[in-house]
């Protein structure tokens, strides 16, 4: 566990970026931080490998003051994502990611074969390894970025916006590896980011933090979307947040609709549908097309690819996405498999909604409530 | 050319001597820019002292100095170590603000990563900075290896053998093939100088080379 007790940073200039800032960030989750340009989430980050150091306040590792370590060892057993990658441009990908177990002295070919396994996990082709850090993308450099700070597998890590830099599907990969990475490894993790959304995807437990380095709200997603403590944190978390609140709740039973489909290659001419679903042969949904418009057997450029899918399984905002978001009104739903199971209207979506359970209201003491 | 042929040993010999009185002073003065280079990144106040104070040693007349420094060093004005006590100032006096130009062209993201990963100051100096600052360096060095081979032959007005001897030995009997062979061999060493030096250079920065030049 991180602790910050009462741990303030004014900057020989004047400027106070962190103010008696207190918070937990427990073991084996992922906490972030999140809040507006210049609230001081890279200082309170640096604080922790003090690479900047508190003005007062104390900052404990499971329970030791990390102001009494020797700064390079605390530093060689913190992962730290620094902001663009920060990749060292004179040496390969393979010699980035070993960097710090080299330095802990730790055998060169055991080394040269985890970093290669790392490359791999965090999606990366050994190809890769041989090449300099400029001859890789943004989303590359980020991937390499993260291995290079789990290379020596420490126990805790510090990321401070390490998927900023890229497009957002590219974000979006990068975020679900990691996701199911940490699943993998339960590393306690720091997370910095200036984007709400990401805060509450990624996130175990929220911080939010306000200009001038003050707490203004640390509790679960779900909760702080419910809950915002103040004007700040209701207008930071958004206007949508009653509709981002769907991602965190499980998907009822819905009144599924058996859909009329038929596959690629048929002609849709002569059914009887204003629109109807094309599937593969493993009866995976491809796309919709218009029977009215539709003129011989049916090819991949005739299909209308604008309504998303969404999991049977998966969380109400994907159902509810799913009805809005198609051209024939009806959203499609599928199995863990892909396969159709049927679909949804957009109106029997919001009746379950209404009918749902909204556990994070029914008990306002939650662990995470607002700490002042 | 026929004078250049039956005079072959001397010009190799001369020309030794000249690489020597140039070449030794190009690594030594190297070697005391690094940490003067470095001392002036690291604390900001001594940058401009630094940079403009070693510079200046540059604007001594090279006569001056071969000169006085005998006195100050207890040798004979003809000594080699005269010449190459003079050449390493000059050198120095190149390289200082080179080597701090160099170190601070690296990445402030790249200083932040190598610190936020472990490296001790010393440590990153060598595996992360000097590395990094080569490009920069060798582009200082180039200059300096010129530098020193022009200023070297001024050594001719005091006798140090080295090639300038030619122009001396043309200039003083009207015959002027030795003048012509001696300024052609000062050329192409400066050329040698700067032939090795780039390819210790690409030695040293295969990044450069795989990246055509991006890093
Ligand atoms: N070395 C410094 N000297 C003076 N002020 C500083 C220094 N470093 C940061 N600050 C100030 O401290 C405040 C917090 O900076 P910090 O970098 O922690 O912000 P941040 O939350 O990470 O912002 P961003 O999202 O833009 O990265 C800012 O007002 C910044 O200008
Ligand atoms: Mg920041």
């Amino acid at each position: 566990m991180i602790a910050f007790d009462g741990v303030t940073k004014k900057f020989p200039d004047g400027t106070v970026a962190v103010d008696s800032l207190s918070l937990e960030a427990p073991s084996g989750k992922i906490t972030v931080l999140v809040g507006p340009s210049g609230c001081g989430k890279t200082t309170s980050l640096r604080m922790i490998n003090r690479m900047i150091r508190p003005t007062s306040g104390t900052i404990t590792l499971d329970g030791k003051d990390t102001g009494r370590m020797k700064e390079s060892e605390l530093r060689r057993g913190i992962g730290y994502v620094i902001q663009h990658a920060g990749l060292f441009p004179h040496r390969t990908v393979l010699d980035n990611v070993s960097t710090v177990p080299r330095l802990l002295g730790m055998d060169k070919t055991e080394t040269r074969k985890r970093s290669m396994e790392l490359l791999e996990r965090v999606g990366l082709d050994p190809a890769f390894a041989k090449r300099y850090p400029a001859q890789l993308s943004g989303g590359q450099q980020q991937r390499v970025g993260v291995a290079r700070a789990l290379a020596a597998d420490p126990p805790v890590m510090l990321m401070d916006e390490p998927f900023s830099a890229v497009d957002p599907v590219v974000r979006e990969q990068l975020q679900d590896q990691f996701l199911r990475l940490q699943g993998d490894l339960g590393k306690t993790i720091i997370f910095v980011t200036h984007d709400i959304d990401e805060a509450i995807k990624l996130g175990d437990q929220v911080t939010v933090l306000k200009v001038g380095g003050h707490l203004a709200q640390m509790a679960a997603p779900a909760y702080l979307l419910a809950h915002p403590v103040d004007d700040f944190v209701a207008d930071f978390v958004g206007r949508d947040r009653g509709y981002r609140a769907l991602s965190f709740q499980a998907t009822p039973r819905l009144p599924l609709a058996a859909e009329r489909t038929i596959a690629m290659g048929e002609s849709a001419e002569g059914v009887d549908a204003d629109w109807v679903l094309v599937v593969d042969d493993q009866n995976h949904p491809l796309g919709w097309v218009e029977p009215l418009r539709a003129r011989g057997a049916i090819r991949t450029e005739m299909l209308h690819r604008g309504g998303t899918v969404a999991r049977a399984s998966g969380p109400l905002r994907g159902a509810l996405d799913s009805a809005l978001s198609s051209p024939s009104r009806r959203g499609v739903i599928v199995d863990d498999s892909g396969s159709l199971v049927g679909t949804v209207k957009a109106h029997e979506v919001l009746t379950a909604i209404e009918q749902a359970d909204r556990p994070e209201l029914a008990d306002p003491r939650k662990p995470g409530a607002p700490a002042a | 050319m026929t004078w250049f042929f039956d005079h072959l040993d001397d010009v190799l010999s001369r020309g030794l001597q000249h690489a020597y009185l140039a070449g030794v002073p190009l690594v030594i003065g190297l070697l005391i820019a690094l940490p003067l280079g470095w001392l002036a990144r690291r604390y900001k106040f001594l940058y401009a002292p630094f940079t403009a104070g070693f510079g200046l040693l540059y604007t001594i007349p090279s006569l001056a100095l071969f000169v006085i420094l005998p006195g100050f060093l207890g040798i004979p004005i003809l000594d080699p170590v005269n010449v190459l006590v003079a050449m390493t100032i000059y050198t120095v006096a190149l390289l200082v603000r080179t080597v701090a130009d160099g170190l601070g062209a690296v990445p402030d993201h790249v200083q932040q990563a190598a610190t936020a990963m472990g490296y001790t100051r010393v440590k990153r100096f060598f595996a992360i900075e000097l590395p990094l600052a080569v490009p920069v360096i060798s582009a200082g060095m180039r200059v300096a290896a010129v530098s020193n081979v022009s200023i070297v032959s001024v050594g001719t007005i005091l006798g140090i053998n080295q090639l300038g001897l030619f122009f001396s030995d043309g200039f003083n009997r009207d015959f002027y093939d030795p003048l012509f062979v001696g300024i052609a061999a000062c050329i192409v060493l400066a050329l040698l100088f700067d032939a090795v030096i780039i390819v210790l250079t690409r030695l040293f920065t295969p990044w450069l080379r795989a990246t055509g030049g991006r890093a």
